[in-house]
C-alpha cells in the first residue's frame, strides 16, 4: 500500500468519528492532565479556547480538513496555499503538546504546518522563536528521510522545547532542553491562563463539593426520578431513550396506569373526576395531570415548552402533579424565556 | 510659601494624602522635604527590595501606616518559586525595635510568618488595621496572637492567602473587651469555624461594617450573625445552601431586609441558587457584587439578581454568565465601572463562555466604564475598536484570550489594529495586558499613544526587539514592565539603561535575553538589582561553554537605593 493510501484509509476512520474520540479523550485525569483529540484538533477538556472550535467544526469539516492536512506535497511547508494554511490555522493552538496520538502522522503534520504558516504570517521570529528552530531540523529530517514515525517524536520534542522545563512536575529538573524527554507531561503552560492558583483551588474546592450530576453529552443514559402525587413509590427513565415528548409521555402512561386505576378504586378522590386511560393520555395537555419538571437551577417547570434537546439537557427530575397544584406554575412564557437566556 | 512658619506649611500638607503628591511635594526643596517628612504618616514602599527598614525609619520616624509589596505580580501564576523572597519579619523587628507608634500594616505578595504576626502583635499598642492580600507563610495561630493582643483591633483583612488552618480556637482568642472591630474578612480560611465565638464577636461589635466569612459557615449561622448586625455594609456570605422552606431561611430574609446599609456583596463559595432570592430586597443598593467565587450560580438566577442591582458600580463574574448576561448587566447597570469577568472552567470541559460580544454589548451600556479585566475565548479588532469608541475613559484595560497566540477569529489578522485603537482613544490609560496575536505593530502603537501607562503585561507578542523598544521609548510614565515568553532580547534590554532608574521594575521571562546581555546591564547600572531565576540546574550556566550566550530564563530587575539584597535564595543570582 503506498503512504498516500495509507493515509487515506487512516484519515477516513479519523474523520468519521472524531467528535466521539474527542469526547472519550475529554475525561481529565487525576491530576489535571488533559488529552488531546488524535487529529491534533484543540482538546476538549480545560483549554476553553480551543474546545469550541472542535465543537463548532462538522463532520464534514473536519474530514475535509484532515484530508488536506495529509496531501502530500513537495516543496517546504511554507509554500502552501493560503486556503490550506487558514483552516489549519483555525484548527491547532500552537502551544499543544500532543501526547502519543493514535494517528501520529496527522499530528505533526499539523503541527508543522501550523508552525510553519505563522513564519509565512509573519515573516519573523513569534514567541516560540526556539521551536521554530526546532522545527526546522525536524522539517528535514521529515521530508528527506520520508520517516513518517519520526516527526512525532521530533515535532513533540519541539513543541515542549519551552514547556518541558516548566510542566515537569518538581522533584525532576529538566536538565536539556533539547532532549527527547517523553511527551507525557500535560500541555498546559505554566501559568497561563493569567489566575491566581487561590482562584483555581477555590473554583476546584467548590466543584468537588457540589452534588451536581454532571450530564457529559453523549452518555449513554440519563435515568431520572418520576414522582407522581399520591403515588406510593418513585420510578425512573431514562430520557435518552427517548426521542421526543411523545415517546415520554407514553411510557410514563405505561408506567402509572397502576397507579391511578388504584387509586380510583380505593379512596375515590373527592371532588375529581374518575380518572381513566383517556385522561392519562392527556398528561402533557394539562387536563387532570400536568407533567413538570425540576430544571438545573431548581425551578418547576412545565413540560414540553422547550425543544427535546433541550429539555433532556436541563431535566432532573419528573413530577406527574395534579391539575389543581400546578395552577402555580407560570408555564409557557417563563420556560421560553428561560430557554432564550440558556441560548 | 517659604514665608509661612513650619507649622503653617505642615497644616497645608495634612491635605494632601496621596503619596504621588506627598513624594512630589519632598522634591519641591529642603525645606519642603524635612516638613514633609516628619508629617507624612502613611509610607507606601512598591518594591520591598528598594529599600530597607533602617532607612524608613530614617526618612519617617512618624510613621503611623505602611504599605509593602514583596513578588512581583508574575508570582500570582506560579512563575516565582516560592522561597524567592519578601520576607516581613525583618521591617517588624525594625519598626519594633524603633518604637514608632506603628498602627496600619498593609501586604501583598508577602511572606508572613507566625512569628512575624507576634512580635506585630506585641509590639505596637495602638495597632488598629491589619490587611494581608495574596501573602503565605502563616497558619491560625499567628492569627490568635493578632486576635488576642491587639487590644485596639479595627481590622483584620485577610484577602486571597495562602493560611495554613490550624483549626484551633484563633476566633475565640478575641478577649470579651474587643469591641473596636470594623472590618473583619476570613473567607480564605479553608478550615471550621468556631461559629459560637463568632457570634459573640459579631454581637459585641456594634462598629463592625465588613463582615466576610469562610466557607464553614453555614446558612442558619449567617441569619444569626446578620440579625445582630444590621449595620452590615460589605459582607461575604460563605456557605449558601438551605432548604428554602427551613425556618433559618425565613430568619435570613427577615434579616436581610433590615440591612438597609448593605452596598456590597460577595462569596457564595458553595450556593443554592434559588435562594438568592432572599437578597433581592436590597440589591437596589449594592454598588459592589463579587461572585467570582460562586461556581454554583449561573442561568436564570444570576440574571434575575443582576436585574436588581441597578446601583452596581462594581461587578466581579465568572464567564458562565455568558454574552446574553452581559447584555442584561449593560442594560441593567448604568452606573458600572469597573468589570472583571474571570473564566470558570479552568477543569475541564468547554463550558459557556463570553466572546468579544459581550464586551461590546458592556462597552455600549455602561458608559461610566474605567476599569475591566475580561477573559474570554476570541476577540476582533471590529470589537475592541467599538470598545474604543465607546469607552474613551479605560483607566485598566486588561484583556486575556485564553488561547495564546489568538488571532482575530473573523479575518485571522492580528489583533494589533484593535489594541491600537484602545491606546489612542483611552488616553487616560494606566494599566494594559495584552494577548492574542500580536506583533510588533502594536507595541508601536503603544509607544506612540499610551502617555499615562503605567503597567504593561506582555505575553507571548511581538516579534522582534523593536517591539520592546517601542514601549520604553515612547512610554514616560512606565513603572511595571513584565513580559513572558516573547522574542525581546539582549538589544532591546540594554539600549536604554537608564530608562530602568524611572521604572519600578521589569520582568522578562522566557524571552531571549541571554547571561552575557544580564551581566552588561548590571556593570552598567549598578543602582539596579539584576535577578536571573534559575531553577533548574544551577552549575548548568557557568559550566556551558556558551555560558554568554546562555538564554536566561526568568529576569527580574528593579531600582534600588540599597544594593544587593541578602536574602536571597541560592537560585536566585544577584549580578
Amino acid at each position: 500500500m503506498s503512504p498516500e493510501e495509507e493515509l487515506q484509509s487512516n484519515v477516513s476512520v479519523a474523520s468519521s468519528s472524531p467528535t466521539s474520540n474527542c469526547i472519550s479523550r475529554g475525561t481529565t485525569l487525576g491530576g489535571g492532565l488533559k488529552e488531546h483529540n488524535y487529529l491534533g484538533l484543540s482538546d476538549c477538556s480545560s483549554s476553553v479556547g480551543s474546545s469550541t472550535l472542535s465543537t463548532g467544526l462538522t463532520e464534514d469539516d473536519k474530514a475535509s480538513i484532515s484530508l488536506k492536512a495529509t496531501e502530500l506535497t513537495l516543496g517546504l511547508p511554507g509554500s502552501r496555499s493560503p486556503a490550506r494554511d487558514t483552516d489549519l490555522n483555525l484548527m491547532t493552538p500552537p502551544v499543544k503538546l500532543d501526547e502519543k496520538p493514535f494517528f501520529p502522522l496527522l499530528p505533526s503534520k499539523d503541527e508543522i504546518c501550523s508552525s510553519s504558516q505563522k513564519i509565512n504570517a509573519s515573516g519573523n521570529k513569534r514567541g516560540f522563536s526556539d521551536t521554530m528552530d526546532q522545527f526546522a531540523e525536524a522539517k528535514s529530517s521529515v521530508y528527506t528521510g520520508k520517516n513518517w514515525m519520526f516527526p512525532e517524536a521530533a515535532a513533540t520534542k519541539s513543541v515542549t522545547k519551552k514547556d518541558v522545563p516548566q510542566t515537569i512536575p518538581k522533584g525532576q529538573s529538566s536538565t536539556t532542553n533539547n532532549s527527547s524527554s517523553p511527551p507525557a507531561a500535560k500541555a498546559q503552560i505554566v501559568g497561563w491562563p493569567p489566575v491566581r492558583s487561590y482562584r483555581k483551588n477555590t473554583l476546584a474546592t467548590t466543584c468537588k463539593n457540589s452534588d451536581e450530576v454532571d450530564g457529559r453529552p453523549g452518555s449513554g443514559v440519563l435515568f431520572v426520578k418520576v414522582s407522581m402525587d399520591g403515588a406510593p413509590y418513585l420510578r425512573k427513565v431514562d430520557l435518552r431513550s427517548y426521542t421526543n415528548y411523545g415517546e415520554l409521555s407514553s411510557a410514563l402512561e405505561k408506567m402509572f396506569t397502576t397507579f391511578t386505576l388504584g387509586q380510583c378504586g380505593s379512596n375515590g378522590a373527592a371532588g375529581k373526576d374518575m380518572l381513566s386511560e383517556t385522561k392519562l393520555k392527556d398528561l402533557l395537555n394539562g387536563k387532570d395531570y400536568v407533567l413538570t419538571y425540576e430544571d438545573k437551577d431548581g425551578d418547576w417547570m412545565l413540560v414540553g415548552d422547550v425543544p427535546w434537546e433541550m429539555f433532556i439537557d436541563v431535566c432532573k427530575k419528573l413530577k406527574i402533579m395534579k391539575g389543581c397544584d400546578a395552577i402555580g406554575l407560570a408555564a409557557a412564557p417563563r420556560a421560553v424565556e428561560k430557554s432564550k437566556m440558556r441560548a | 510659601m517659604n514665608y509661612f512658619p513650619d507649622e503653617v506649611v505642615e497644616h497645608v500638607f495634612d491635605f494632601v494624602t496621596s503619596h504621588k503628591d506627598r513624594n512630589a511635594i519632598s522634591l519641591v526643596c529642603k525645606s519642603w522635604y524635612k516638613i514633609e517628612r516628619y508629617s507624612r504618616q502613611k509610607v507606601f514602599i512598591g518594591n520591598c527590595y528598594a529599600t530597607n527598614p533602617e532607612r524608613l525609619l530614617r526618612r519617617f520616624p512618624c510613621l503611623k501606616s505602611l504599605t509593602l509589596k514583596g513578588k512581583p505580580h508574575f508570582a500570582d501564576f506560579n512563575l516565582v518559586p516560592h522561597e524567592w523572597g519578601g520576607f516581613v519579619l525583618p521591617w517588624i523587628e525594625a519598626l519594633a525595635r524603633s518604637r514608632v507608634g506603628l498602627e496600619e500594616l498593609r501586604l501583598k505578595r508577602m511572606v508572613v510568618t507566625d512569628e512575624s504576626l507576634e512580635l506585630l502583635s506585641r509590639s505596637f499598642v495602638n495597632f488598629k488595621s491589619l490587611v494581608l492580600v495574596s501573602c503565605e507563610g502563616f497558619t491560625t495561630d499567628g492569627l490568635a496572637s493578632i486576635a488576642a493582643n491587639c487590644r485596639h483591633l479595627r481590622d483584620l483583612d485577610l484577602q486571597e492567602n495562602e493560611i495554613d488552618d490550624h483549626r484551633g480556637q484563633w476566633l475565640s482568642c478575641f478577649p470579651d473587651t474587643c469591641t473596636t472591630l470594623v472590618t473583619l474578612n476570613f473567607a480564605c480560611l479553608e478550615g471550621e469555624t468556631n461559629l459560637v465565638a463568632l457570634e459573640r464577636l459579631v454581637a459585641r461589635s456594634p462598629n463592625l461594617k465588613s463582615l466576610k466569612l469562610n466557607r464553614a459557615v453555614p446558612l442558619d449561622a449567617l441569619a444569626r450573625l446578620m440579625s445582630c448586625a444590621p449595620q452590615m455594609v460589605d459582607l461575604g456570605v460563605g456557605s449558601y445552601e438551605n432548604d428554602p422552606d427551613s425556618e433559618s431561611y425565613l430568619k435570613l430574609q427577615a434579616a436581610i431586609k433590615k440591612c438597609t446599609l448593605l452596598r456590597s456583596l460577595s462569596g457564595f463559595l458553595e450556593a443554592a441558587p434559588h435562594c438568592l432570592s432572599a437578597f433581592h430586597p436590597i440589591c437596589h443598593n449594592l454598588t459592589s457584587l463579587n461572585l467570582s467565587y460562586a461556581a454554583e450560580i449561573h442561568g436564570s438566577h444570576l440574571i434575575k439578581l443582576i436585574q436588581h442591582c441597578k446601583k452596581l458600580q462594581r461587578l466581579w463574574i465568572l464567564d458562565s454568565i455568558g454574552d446574553k448576561g452581559l447584555e442584561v448587566v449593560a442594560s441593567t447597570c448604568k452606573e458600572l465601572q469597573e468589570l472583571r469577568v474571570f473564566p470558570s472552567d479552568l477543569l475541564g470541559g468547554g463550558n459557556t463562555a463570553v466572546t468579544e460580544e459581550g464586551l461590546v454589548a458592556i462597552s455600549a451600556g455602561c458608559p461610566k466604564l474605567h476599569s475591566i479585566l475580561y477573559f474570554c475565548q476570541q476577540m476582533t479588532n471590529a470589537a475592541l475598536v467599538t470598545v474604543a469608541k465607546n469607552c474613551p475613559n479605560f483607566i485598566r484595560f486588561r484583556l486575556c484570550i485564553l488561547e495564546p497566540n489568538k488571532p482575530d477569529h473573523v479575518t485571522s489578522q492580528p489583533l494589533d489594529e484593535g489594541f491600537g485603537a484602545i491606546v489612542k482613544a483611552c488616553k487616560s490609560l494606566r494599566r494594559l495586558s495584552l494577548s492574542g496575536l500580536l506583533t510588533d505593530q502594536v507595541f508601536l502603537y503603544i509607544g506612540m499613544y499610551a502617555n499615562q501607562l503605567e503597567m504593561l503585561s506582555i505575553a507571548f507578542a511581538g516579534d522582534t526587539d523593536k517591539g520592546m523598544l517601542y514601549v520604553l521609548n515612547g512610554c514616560k510614565k512606565m513603572k511595571k514592565l513584565e513580559i513572558r515568553d516573547s522574542p525581546f532580547g539582549d538589544t532591546a534590554l540594554l539600549a536604554d539603561v537608564s530608562k530602568y532608574e524611572t521604572m519600578r521594575s521589569l520582568w522578562m521571562s522566557s524571552c531571549e535575553v541571554t547571561l552575557s546581555g544580564c551581566k552588561g546591564l548590571a556593570e552598567k547600572a549598578p543602582w539596579l538589582n539584576v535577578e536571573i531565576i534559575n531553577e533548574t540546574d544551577n552549575n548548568r550556566m557557568e559550566e556551558n561553554g556558551h555560558e554568554g550566550r546562555q538564554k536566561v530564563d526568568k529576569l527580574y530587575l528593579y531600582r534600588t537605593v540599597v544594593g544587593t539584597r541578602m536574602d536571597a535564595p541560592p537560585f536566585v543570582w544577584i549580578l
